[in-house]
């Protein structure tokens, strides 16, 4: 059994919550907070009925209850904090993080502001408190791209990391490249469909996809970067005439992330694409491919966002935390 | 390159040996008699891609196998890349776009295709350049890019190199 406080009840945190209640995994969730609201209950919360408070538009716990709160009083192994990412400040969810590594919780979160902004700060003050701080969820969702590199390819020296970090823009291109949308009709659909926001922006610019080379290039790169290092082009500018040229020619074009490691390199930019190229998914689909030494090519491919496939990461975190810290408590 | 080398057996192929000693990749030989040369020698052209650099190192070789290199011809274009360039193309004279690459001498666009959309609407073109050696495509994407930057365009580079 490990006990989690769950910070955060949008998408992701009710995505954890039913991927709890639908699958015996042995975990109790001991607080539980939004933005407006709390529950601190040792016992285990009825996550059906906070579920069901939410889903009529009303508040998860008590008014009265601060994330803060849970953060500081609940009786939890492990903090999981999925509240929504702030690229400039990291805040709340950075405050929320080192409250929790001080009371010596484990944290697991989705939020790639403060990984992005203070992962060496988290990494030492988790390692000073024995503890763990994990962040699959950050990065290309459900694709376990994080713990593939740290564990699976131990001891590989990567060349190259490149792929497709953002499904919005995919969709974008994909539908710009099917039927000859402009990029404003590509925009539109989207959103309709819930792939954008109202403010395409963080999505469209590229910096969603800069905010993740930033993760993977601090966690498990060894580099010391900042969003302002990433060289970063958008979409917005792309015409159907563009993607019928590259199309002529067997190709298309993606809004590709890239990080070359040894030459310092971090960029985002439109690039032209062979058809037959493995990171060329359709729709929403993310796919990273990891160039190294000892593994040669690998392609990773799958879905980059939704409720259900970023819970799937930070399930995954929490189940390796519990395998190796938690047993037995 | 024409070669000139001794009309006796085994002279060919002591002639080829060093291109792929260096590395050398050979992609026709030449081999006829000329009237113009004398009985004891024979010209062959051989048409060949080298890594960057061995050129020397292959003429080397060659003369210590006792044969004459007569004559060595252009450096071709090898390397090409395919980048899609979008903006005001023609009101920012296209052809001036094109001519900053092509006066490095060592690479030059080889290929363009247009599509003119309506007036005042972006337009976007695929260009194709050929260069003689990597390091020329790096830098005339370089050119390009410092181009874009002042022109206000849009480059779309492919994912992998030349």
């Amino acid at each position: 059994m490990i006990r989690i406080a769950l910070l955060g009840f949008g998408s992701v945190g009710r995505g954890i919550a039913r991927a709890i209640l639908a699958k015996n995994l042995e975990i109790t969730v001991t607080g539980l907070a939004d933005s407006r609201s709390g529950i601190i209950d040792a016992g285990g919360i009825d996550l059906a009925a906070a579920l069901a408070r939410k889903g009529n538009g009303g508040p998860c716990g008590s008014p009265g209850v601060s994330p803060a709160d849970v953060v500081a009083k609940a009786e939890y192994d492990v903090l999981v904090e999925v509240t929504p990412t702030n690229v400039e400040t990291a805040e709340p969810a950075l405050g929320h993080i080192r409250g929790a590594l001080r009371r010596h919780k484990h944290v697991v979160t989705s939020n790639k502001g403060p990984i992005a902004l203070a992962y060496p700060e988290l990494r030492d003050q988790a390692a000073a408190n024995g503890v763990l701080l994990k962040y699959e969820a950050t990065v290309c969702g459900a694709i376990p791209l994080i713990h593939a590199i740290r564990e699976g390819l131990a001891g590989n020296t990567i060349s190259r990391l490149y792929g497709v970090f953002n499904g919005t823009c995919n969709y974008i291109l994909t539908r710009m490249a099917e039927d000859s949308l402009t990029y404003e009709q590509a925009l539109a659909e989207a959103r309709e469909l819930g792939y954008a926001e109202a403010d395409p922006t963080y999505d469209v610019e590229g910096i969603d996809a800069a905010i993740k080379l930033v993760i993977l290039a601090n966690t498990v790169l060894d580099m010391q970067t900042a969003l302002d290092d990433v060289e970063r082009t958008g979409i917005t500018l792309l015409t159907p005439d563009a993607l019928r040229l590259a199309e002529d020619q067997d190709c298309t074009i993606r809004l590709i992330g890239e990080i070359v490691p040894e030459a310092g390199v971090l960029r985002v930019s439109p690039r032209i694409v062979a058809k037959a190229h493995p990171l060329v998914v359709e729709g929403t689909l993310n796919a990273v491919t990891v160039e190294t030494d000892l593994a040669g090519d690998l392609t990773f491919i799958g879905k980059g966002a939704g409720s259900t496939e970023t819970a799937s990461a930070v399930i995954g975190d929490l189940l390796y935390i519990h395998d190796r810290y938690v047993q037995g408590s | 390159m024409k070669l000139e080398m001794k009309d006796q057996p085994g002279q060919l192929v002591a002639a080829l040996q060093p291109i792929s000693a260096v590395g050398g990749n050979i992609i026709a030989v030449i081999h006829q008699r000329e009237t113009s040369t004398t009985a004891e020698t024979l010209d062959v052209q051989i048409v060949l891609e080298l890594p960057e650099g061995r050129l020397e190192n292959l003429l080397e070789l060659l003369r210590e196998q006792g044969v004459s290199v007569v004559r060595i011809g252009e450096e071709r274009l090898l390397y090409e890349c395919t980048l899609i360039v979008i903006g005001h193309l023609m009101h920012t004279d296209l052809s001036d776009t094109v001519d900053r690459i092509d006066r490095t001498g060592s690479a030059e666009v080889t290929e363009l295709s247009l599509a003119m959309p309506a007036i005042n609407s972006p337009s976007s073109a695929r260009i194709i350049i050929r260069s003689t050696t990597r390091a020329e495509m790096k830098k005339a994407i370089r050119i390009l890019r410092d181009v874009a930057g002042q022109k206000n365009l849009l480059i779309i580079e492919p994912l992998e190199d030349a």
